[in-house]
């Protein structure tokens, strides 16, 4: 499989300002040091709670916001570092659907004004053409030609979500990054538009980095699965097998946190206790340790790096260290290569 | 469009649109519908009190009011429209880059604008104006020149607003340049409050040129306008009620009137307001 798009140790830094002459009071750590691959024609599911900079990734890389540090590479540039012409171009393969259908779509302009717009940016196309093309782009999403004529409040949130996949898909790119594109939907009309996805990527060959905070859609939607915590990828993996294993204490936890859809089922829940610490700044310790149900000394002490168990099962956790000293505390062996809710020795109900 | 509708529900902004719309007429059809020429002096019939013939009465010099009024008015509405064109084309450009390049450029150019603010403007208009010789194109200029400040405030503000919604994000990674984001995405979506204020600064621009008129130091006699109209009625209150209170009375009105349409559009365009 081709690699599409490659992360490199990206980091996003956002700093806070304060007082009259704007003395920087900090940094948030919004992305700190991720890594990932696309590769062709797969999707790449971005899991993780509000804030933990999923969709700062998805900017960076379309670099809507500027990286702090690291390299997003395609099509063989570097995006971080290219410069403006290049990344002007470079765009063209690479596009965005937005989380919020109501917000993406310029409410004074037409669908067609909208839909041609990366047309008349990139291409000098005579008007009838570009006509052709809005109508192609719009039948490949499931939407009639007489809606080009109308304007985006006419529309219902599934519909002006197709639309701004039209907007994406008109100059055929490789990549589509989406940022939450089902979350502001109902879960009817969320399913409609993930088949819609999952049929134009069989079609059109494209990769998706697919950013959302729906365990269900991702693992719907997902050939392979990066979980995010404040910041940080703590776990990826190929989808069966993330699911069927997960291995970091974060991982299993959101995974006991999905309903199942059957009322006798008895469930072991992992309650997390607190909140996510502040990314104001953070200690060099492992960010999850405050709220960990398997911590440890070392965990206070340092950060683990995201180590391979198996050639695509990734995890970034001290359980997992082979090299690491014996564990002082007992009742953490058992933990080890546990099934979600097998592990909660202190928690509470 | 459900504009209209709810202009027409909104009883106070049609009656200023209906004020405004009237003013329009008349001093387009100013030299159709005036009864006398309005310099025609007429020495015969000074100082007349309204009466048929002169339904607003007749001046020192036996000059028609009514027709020197319907005259005057092309003074009002050009002094408004140009003053208040001028204050919103340099507000939007200066307003716009502010608000869309942030950073130290935002920081100079409002502290400019507060720079600006700190000026009693209608003093600075004054001395301007006794350097400049006094005449309705220095007025005009003036009168912009040192009222476009809201004017970039609203805009900067609208455009601190809009430059992070996703439309935005998504055109700049559609390849639009920052001419087209800036003049196709972001200025048609921030110019309601654009027109808001403009439709109030017309209002204070007529207030303007008719003190600075009644001063003696804007638009010269005899050209007729509301304001030295005023000025010439004073020296005769007492024997000539009619050379005052005519032409003031048009001024409250039309003031009356730009308000209360700006008012509206206010309602009318503040999208918290709609139902969709």
């Amino acid at each position: 499989m081709a690699e599409m798009l490659r992360v490199n140790n990206l980091v996003k830094h956002f700093p806070v300002r304060q007082g009259f002459f704007g003395r920087s009071r900090g940094k948030i750590h919004a992305v700190d040091g991720v890594s990932f691959t696309l590769e062709e024609n797969q999707t790449l599911g971005l899991v993780g709670e509000s804030g933990c900079g999923k969709s700062t990734i998805g900017f960076c890389i379309l670099r809507l916001i500027k990286p702090t540090a690291g390299e997003v590479w395609f099509e063989g540039h570097n995006l971080v570092t290219a410069p403006p012409e290049t990344l002007r171009q470079l765009r063209k393969e690479l596009q965005i659907v937005f989380q919020d259908p109501f917000g993406s779509l310029n409410p004074r302009m037409t669908v067609a004004q909208i839909i041609e717009e990366p047309l008349l940016n990139h291409l000098d196309l005579s008007a009838s053409r570009r006509r052709e093309m809005v109508a192609e782009s719009l039948s490949m999403v499931g939407l009639l030609p007489e809606h080009a004529t109308r304007f985006p409040h006419e529309f219902s949130g599934g519909q002006r979500q197709r639309i701004c996949l039209a907007r994406a898909l008109i100059l055929r790119p490789k990549v589509i990054i989406c940022d939450e594109p089902v979350s502001a939907l109902d879960v009817s009309v969320q399913a409609q538009v993930l088949n819609l996805l999952s049929k134009l990527q069989r079609e059109l060959k494209l990769s998706y980095l697919f950013v959302s905070h729906d365990l269900a859609v991702i693992r719907h939607v997902s050939h392979r699965v990066a979980v995010m915590y404040l910041g940080q990828i703590v776990e990826e993996a190929d989808v069966k097998e993330l699911y069927s294993r997960p291995l970091h204490p974060y991982t299993q936890a959101l995974l006991s946190a999905v309903p199942v859809p059957n009322p006798r089922k008895r469930r072991r829940r992992i309650l997390l206790e607190g909140d996510v610490p502040s990314p104001l700044d953070p200690s060099p310790a492992c960010r999850f340790h405050s709220r960990c149900p398997n911590a440890m000394e070392i965990c206070r002490e340092a950060a683990p790096p995201l180590r391979s168990i198996n050639e695509d099962h990734q995890v970034a956790c001290h359980l997992y260290d082979e090299n690491r000293p014996a564990p002082a505390e007992s009742g953490n062996k058992k933990t080890l290569p546990a099934i979600p809710g097998g592990n909660t020795t202190n928690q509470t109900m | 469009m459900g504009f209209f509708k709810q202009l027409l529900r909104n009883k106070l902004a049609l009656m200023g649109g209906i004020v405004v719309v009237i003013l329009f007429a008349v001093s387009f059809l100013a030299p159709i519908i005036s009864p006398y020429n309005p310099d025609t002096i007429n020495v015969k019939e000074i100082l007349m009190p309204p009466s048929r013939q002169h339904p607003f009465g007749t001046d020192e010099l036996g000059r028609d009011v009514l027709s020197r009024m319907i005259w005057g008015s092309r003074i009002s509405l050009k002094v408004g429209f140009v003053a208040v064109g001028i204050a919103v084309i340099i507000g939007v450009i200066i307003g716009a880059a502010a608000g869309y390049y942030g950073g130290w450029i935002d920081d100079l150019l409002m502290r400019f604008v507060d720079m600006m603010l700190c000026f009693p403007s209608f003093f600075l208009i004054l001395a301007v104006i006794a350097i400049l010789e006094p005449s309705i194109y220095n007025i005009m200029a003036v009168i912009g020149l040192t009222g476009w400040m809201g004017v970039a405030r609203l805009v900067r503000a609208e455009f601190l607003r809009i430059r992070e919604m996703d439309y935005v994000k998504a055109a700049r990674s559609i390849g639009a340049s920052d001419l087209r984001i800036v003049f196709r995405h972001i200025l048609p979506n921030a110019l309601n409050p654009v027109i808001v204020a403009a439709t109030l600064g017309v209002a204070g621009a007529i207030l303007t040129e008719s003190a600075l008129s009644f001063l003696g130091i804007g638009v010269q006699p005899p050209t007729p306008s509301w304001g030295n109209m005023l000025t010439a009625g004073k020296n005769n209150m007492e024997i000539a009620w009619w050379l005052s209170v005519f032409p003031g009375l048009a001024i409250l009105v039309t003031v009356l009137g730009y308000n209360l349409l700006g008012e509206g559009l206010r309602d009318i365009l503040d999208p918290r307001l709609k139902e969709r």
